[in-house]
């Protein structure tokens, strides 16, 4: 082909930096996620040491920090508000989504409908360097005088609008990655409706793609009010405007000198109406690499794939007209948190279909316990766990008690940590042989697997307990409040789970790594599967395929009677 | 106070306080059971399906009529949740109790303080102007506003009657705090322009605490603040003791005995 022939002709950087190829663009967003992951991770081990031994030095790294973070090794609670903020930040905006949809979408989605490349290659590469400048800014925001942003990944004006610095630094970062999710989003939706391979109608489409379709409608109609909110709140930081602040401010003893007339409120309105979408944006291409890999492993059809279809569709229509399920105690009417809690209620019944579809699928399997697949069935229990958790917090009378508590951080953990995050792993031990032509060492990927298992529990699971008692989220020291204190033994018992889990991503990293070097050659299809990213060399030249795709049915064809073999590729034309 | 706190939900010291719990331990039982009847029938498939040698999987898309019976079944226990449960306790809590029947006081939150207000004995709460705010008179109540003469100012410690409904409003001076009493379960947050009542009923006296559950800034973990349920013999002498004297003449700033923070 000659569009194989002018890549080789590229300049180095052309070709690995600042290229247009969507499975490069798919690495460079996938590593970065993965940093990003690492980068969040290590925030939230230094937050741990505070929590479990409030005030006292953290031994060796903590004189390794300077004054404005730690005193003679003993954290500030300027410094863990920091890293509470920036954990929530680096994880959902530069960590999980990049990985998800800038990294397995831009892989993949193309691949899988049988497309060379994105509809849009340079909109792509924008994307990515768009996103680049969003970290670089999160990044550099901790070394800005006063440090980075403080007010929580939610950012609650009148507290932001009052904030350090670093709160300005964090909007424009914000407003980086807003932009570059915005680019991705079209570009996916374009690619998908335009360039799939002839015969490839959308019931064939794998899950993962209709997961990748539904989040990028997410992104793209529910990030402008982000986008709007993050320049008003600039505004009200730099150019003196109150679209916030409330007049009559008195803050530290002093009235604060602003116009005045604005609303708190409508911040929290606005980044809920992202935030919430912002979730299934999370949890939806977690779902897609989940039914990949069990229809893969289990060598049979997933269980009612056209109902997950709708549901999915539906889940994402419903998922803007939840968002207020986050203000249930900021005073609003009756009638509103009562329209709020029903659509609630009404959204957990698509999630309930697809969990129990895919878990369903495994009956009639022949179930193989690959690595990518102990992840993927792992992922549905620590989901369901996060779903059912959801249920008290989305009815007001039992929010009050537990709004803002750890409850809260089981929960939505448990839905993004040992739920997304797990499946993202299944996803990269999965689609590794198809990126660079080489396994992952099994063993290494069953000791990473198990051990993350029982520390990823071990932290969250006595978070209900602890929220249960009334500990409230965000406590630089939880021992100031009676009511934290009898459960002070379980923060320990969860800080050391948690840097656990920190040792038990060593195999991982290793396995990541080696794995380029040692990992066992594969050719196109190592897990005989029936995708078309499997019909294309393993790893894809530029350009994808090394024929015209031409697909002939649905993409879960496994055990089909009759047939020689157990797959039956969507693109082979006789019998298999 | 440890003896109110523990690993479950704690000491419960509301009269609305049983309903709510109530509501969390009906959600916890059936989370639970759902949870563990369909883990086993994960386990169970995993281990009857697996691959072995002589074993194939079967040819199947829907092979099951049982998730459209589950899918109902989920959808008809949220119904009763929210007509059964939510919607009458939220109700019922949020209804405010007739003004002659319940004490009221205000609260307005600071970075990290919770600065309390009694009417005193004519009910009325005094005028207050931020420009009065000063350290001395945190609230900027205007002494010279007659209803003002018998307010009671007090930081940090919310004394309120038992067995007598108490409402509550809340104002916040700077940024967005949450007043949280753990065993009222009363949770509300505090927003800045905005004046929200909420109340509630102690059943039992006894000497808790105000939590801030809201990130409110650099102190927001130690932005607690004591609440003492008396017996109303005990809650009158408290009054009587913190009450102005009236008769005084009152400069601006020393009119009013303001309870040191703690």
């Amino acid at each position: 082909m000659s569009e194989q022939h002018h890549s080789h002709d590229l300049p180095f950087w052309r070709k690995y930096i600042f290229s247009v190829d969507h499975k490069v663009i798919g690495i460079q967003y996938g590593i970065s996620g993965l940093l990003f992951l690492l980068f969040g991770f290590c925030l939230m081990m230094l937050m741990r040491w505070q929590l479990a031994y409030p005030g006292q030095p953290l031994p060796v790294l903590g004189n390794l920090f300077s004054e404005k973070f730690m005193v003679g090794g003993i954290m500030l609670p300027e410094f863990y508000n920091q890293l509470g903020a920036m954990h929530g930040t680096i994880m959902v905006f530069l960590g999980v989504v990049p990985l998800a949809v800038g990294g397995f979408g831009n892989y993949f989605v193309p691949l899988q409908i049988g497309a060379p490349d994105m509809a849009f290659p340079k909109l792509n590469m924008t994307s990515y360097w768009v996103y680049f400048m969003g970290g670089v800014t999160m990044i550099a925001s901790f070394f800005v005088p006063q440090g980075t942003a403080q007010s929580g990944w939610t950012s609650y004006p009148p507290l932001a609008d009052i904030a350090t610095v670093g709160q300005t630094m964090w909007l424009i970062g914000m407003v980086f990655l807003i932009t570059s999710s915005l680019l991705g989003s079209v570009n996916f939706i374009v690619t998908i409706v335009q360039l799939r391979a002839d015969g490839l109608s959308f019931f064939r489409l794998p899950f993962f793609v209709w997961a990748q379709f539904v989040t990028s409608f997410l992104l793209l109609l529910a990030f402008p009010p982000l986008e709007a909110a993050g320049v008003l709140q600039l505004m009200d930081r730099v150019a003196g405007t109150s679209f916030f602040l409330p007049s009559g401010l008195v803050v530290a003893g002093k009235p604060l000198t602003v116009s005045g007339g604005g609303n708190p409120l409508l911040w929290q309105h606005l980044f809920w109406f992202l935030a919430h979408p912002e979730v299934y944006v999370l949890i939806l291409p977690a779902m897609g690499i989940v039914a990949e890999i069990v229809a893969c492993n289990t060598r049979k059809p997933i269980y009612g794939y056209k109902s997950m279809v709708y549901s999915i569709v539906f889940l994402g229509f419903m998922s803007f007209i939840v968002w207020a399920h986050h203000m249930f105690l900021t005073g609003m009417g009756s009638k509103m948190s009562a329209f709020f809690q029903i659509t609630t209620m009404i959204i957990s019944i698509p999630s309930v279909i697809i969990l129990t579809a895919l878990a369903l699928s495994l009956w009639g399997g022949s179930i193989r316990f690959t690595t990518p697949m102990l992840f993927a069935t792992a992922f549905l229990p620590m989901f369901g766990i996060g779903g059912l958790t959801g249920l008290p917090l989305g009815l007001t009378a039992s929010d009050i008690p537990l709004h803002d508590t750890y409850y809260v951080i089981g929960h939505f953990h448990y839905v993004v940590a040992p739920g997304t995050i797990f499946a993202l792993f299944a996803g990269i031990y999965h689609w590794y042989p198809k990126v660079t032509g080489r396994k992952m060492s099994e063993i290494l990927g069953k000791i990473h697997f198990f051990f993350s298992l029982i520390f990823i529990n071990g932290v969250f699971m006595p978070m209900f307990i602890m929220g249960l008692a009334g500990v409230s989220r965000r406590l630089y020291d939880p021992m100031q409040y009676a009511h934290a204190q009898p459960t002070q033994p379980l923060n320990v018992f969860i800080s050391i789970c948690a840097w656990s889990l920190g040792l038990a991503q060593i195999p991982f990293i290793l396995n990541f790594f080696g794995s380029l070097i040692w990992g066992k050659k594969v050719d196109r299809n190592p897990w005989e599967s029936t995708t078309l990213e499997w019909s294309a060399p393993s790893p894809p030249p530029h350009g994808n395929f090394d024929h015209v795709p031409q697909v002939y049915r649905g993409p879960y064809e496994y055990s089909v009677p009759g047939q020689k073999h157990d797959f039956w590729p969507q693109d082979m034309a006789q019998e298999n | 106070m440890t003896k109110y706190y523990g690993w479950g939900l704690p000491y419960n010291a509301s009269a609305y306080g049983a309903e709510i719990d109530r509501l969390i331990y009906v959600l916890h039982v059936f989370m639970i059971l759902l949870f563990v009847g369909w883990f086993a029938f994960l386990l169970f498939t995993l281990f009857k399906f697996r691959s072995r040698p002589g074993h194939k999987a079967e040819y199947k898309h829907n092979h099951f009529k049982a998730p459209t019976y589950l899918e109902v079944g989920v959808a008809l226990f949220e119904a009763v949740l929210l007509l059964g449960f939510s919607f009458p306790i939220a109700r019922h809590v949020r209804a405010l109790p007739p003004k002659g029947e319940a004490m009221e006081v205000r609260i307005v939150a600071e970075q990290f303080a919770w600065n309390v207000h009694y009417p005193g004995p004519d009910g009325v709460f005094g005028k207050t102007d931020i420009k009065l705010i000063g350290p001395a008179n945190p609230l900027g109540l205007d002494r010279s506003d007659p209803a003002a003469k018998d307010d009671i100012t007090a930081i940090n410690q919310l004394h309120v009657p038992v067995n007598k409904p108490v409402i509550v409003r809340l104002s916040s001076k700077d940024v967005i705090h949450s007043f949280f009493l753990p065993v009222m379960r009363v949770k509300q947050d505090v927003i800045p322009g905005q004046n929200i009542p909420v109340w509630f009923q102690a059943k039992a006296s006894g000497n808790f605490e105000i939590a801030c559950a809201q990130l409110c800034g650099l102190g927001h973990y130690r932005m607690r603040g004591f609440f003492i349920v008396d017996e109303p013999d005990k809650f009158s002498a408290w009054l009587a003791k913190f009450a102005p004297k009236v008769a005084a003449p009152a400069p601006a700033t020393a009119a009013a005995p303001v309870v040191p923070a703690v």
